[in-house]
């Protein structure tokens, strides 16, 4: 039965490899490493690896794989050429690769370990399980868990560093007159229904000749046109 | 099933993921086959950790998700970044460090 499972898994883990590296669109690129990864889990559990299995789903398949269909939606996910149009490394691309296959295969037949034709240690109940993971990251490895920690924070603090709106790089967007229409100064702010400056509906001071139209926009632009193209980093 | 097939296999998954990463164009699918080679290395170390016993090999591969997940994170800004800027993305391209 194990075997069985085992087999099924592999096959999967692999065509879902194969998948991410032959097939042309990003998209069908994403959908076939989540179908790797959930594989990949099903191998995990063979090995009585609970915990990283659920892990590997909710992380991986539920998180990053969202993230990139974004990504790919955002970017445009067009078909794509396989190869680079040189054209030298379509030939040496896959040779690298057969070559290290068959240097590992080599080196996994050909290992001294004994314990790798065998089928594991015995297995102890709770082996794997979020209880003894924990223990672990609590004592013997509490130096990597908390440096685990600091880097996320680092990445997700660089990610929104790279990936934010940067002035003077790109094409003014928010003035675009289309998407905001003129109408009268005052009417429609925060500050109008506070009462805070006279506007057209609250309390009816402002006349029609004191109303001028200017697009939404207009003052913040004379307020910060000196500094908008001064360029981000 | 004996561990040497599953070592087998994740060096399989490794050697598709980095004829991948040597001959696709996109950096998306760069850092999709990246993703590939970081989970061969994930099976072989739980592979060596039910044969030890120890769930030390576990707490790796757990590492290696969050370094994993780091990575991407990153990448993927770094290429909205590169089509805000409508940069070609390829990385045959983009073979300049000053924008």
């Amino acid at each position: 039965m194990s075997a069985v499972l085992f087999f099924i898994a592999a096959i999967g883990a692999l065509a879902g490899a194969i998948g991410v590296v032959m097939l042309r669109n990003p998209f069908y690129n994403v959908l076939s490493l989540v179908c790797h990864l959930i594989a990949l889990a099903a191998l995990f559990l063979l090995l009585r690896a609970e915990f990283v299995a659920a892990a590997q789903v909710v992380v991986y398949a539920g998180a990053v794989m969202v993230l990139y269909v974004f990504v790919v939606a955002y970017v445009g996910g067009a078909d794509e050429p396989l190869h680079r149009p040189g054209g030298a490394l379509k030939v040496l691309g896959p040779l690298f690769g057969l070559a290290v296959a068959v240097e590992l295969c080599i080196a996994v037949l050909g290992t001294a370990l004994k314990g790798i034709s065998g089928k594991g240690a015995p297995y102890v109940p709770g082996f794997g399980s979020p209880e003894h993971i924990g223990r672990l990251f609590l004592t013997t490895y509490l130096f990597p868990f908390e440096a685990a920690s600091l880097l996320l924070l680092v990445a997700a603090i660089g990610a929104v560093v790279l990936a934010r709106r940067r002035r003077g790089l790109e094409p003014d967007e928010e003035l675009d007159p289309r998407m905001h229409p003129s109408r009268p100064v005052f009417t429609g702010t925060m500050a109008e229904v506070a009462g805070l400056r006279p506007g057209g509906g609250t309390g009816g001071r402002g006349t029609d000749s004191e109303r001028q139209t200017e697009p939404i926009g207009a003052q913040t632009e004379i307020g910060a046109g000196t500094s908008r193209r001064e360029g981000g980093w | 099933m004996a561990i040497g097939w599953y070592l087998t296999v994740s060096a399989l998954i490794f050697c598709i993921g980095a004829v991948g990463v040597v001959t696709r164009p996109n950096p998306l699918v760069i850092l999709l086959c990246l993703e590939l080679m970081l989970n061969a290395g994930n099976l072989a170390l739980v592979a060596f950790s039910r044969m030890w016993g120890g769930e030390d090999g576990q707490v790796f591969a757990l590492i290696v998700l969050v370094v994993a997940a780091c990575e991407v994170t990153v990448g993927l800004g770094m290429i909205v970044a590169i089509y805000r800027r409508q940069l070609p993305i390829n990385v045959d391209e983009l073979d300049e460090l000053h924008g």
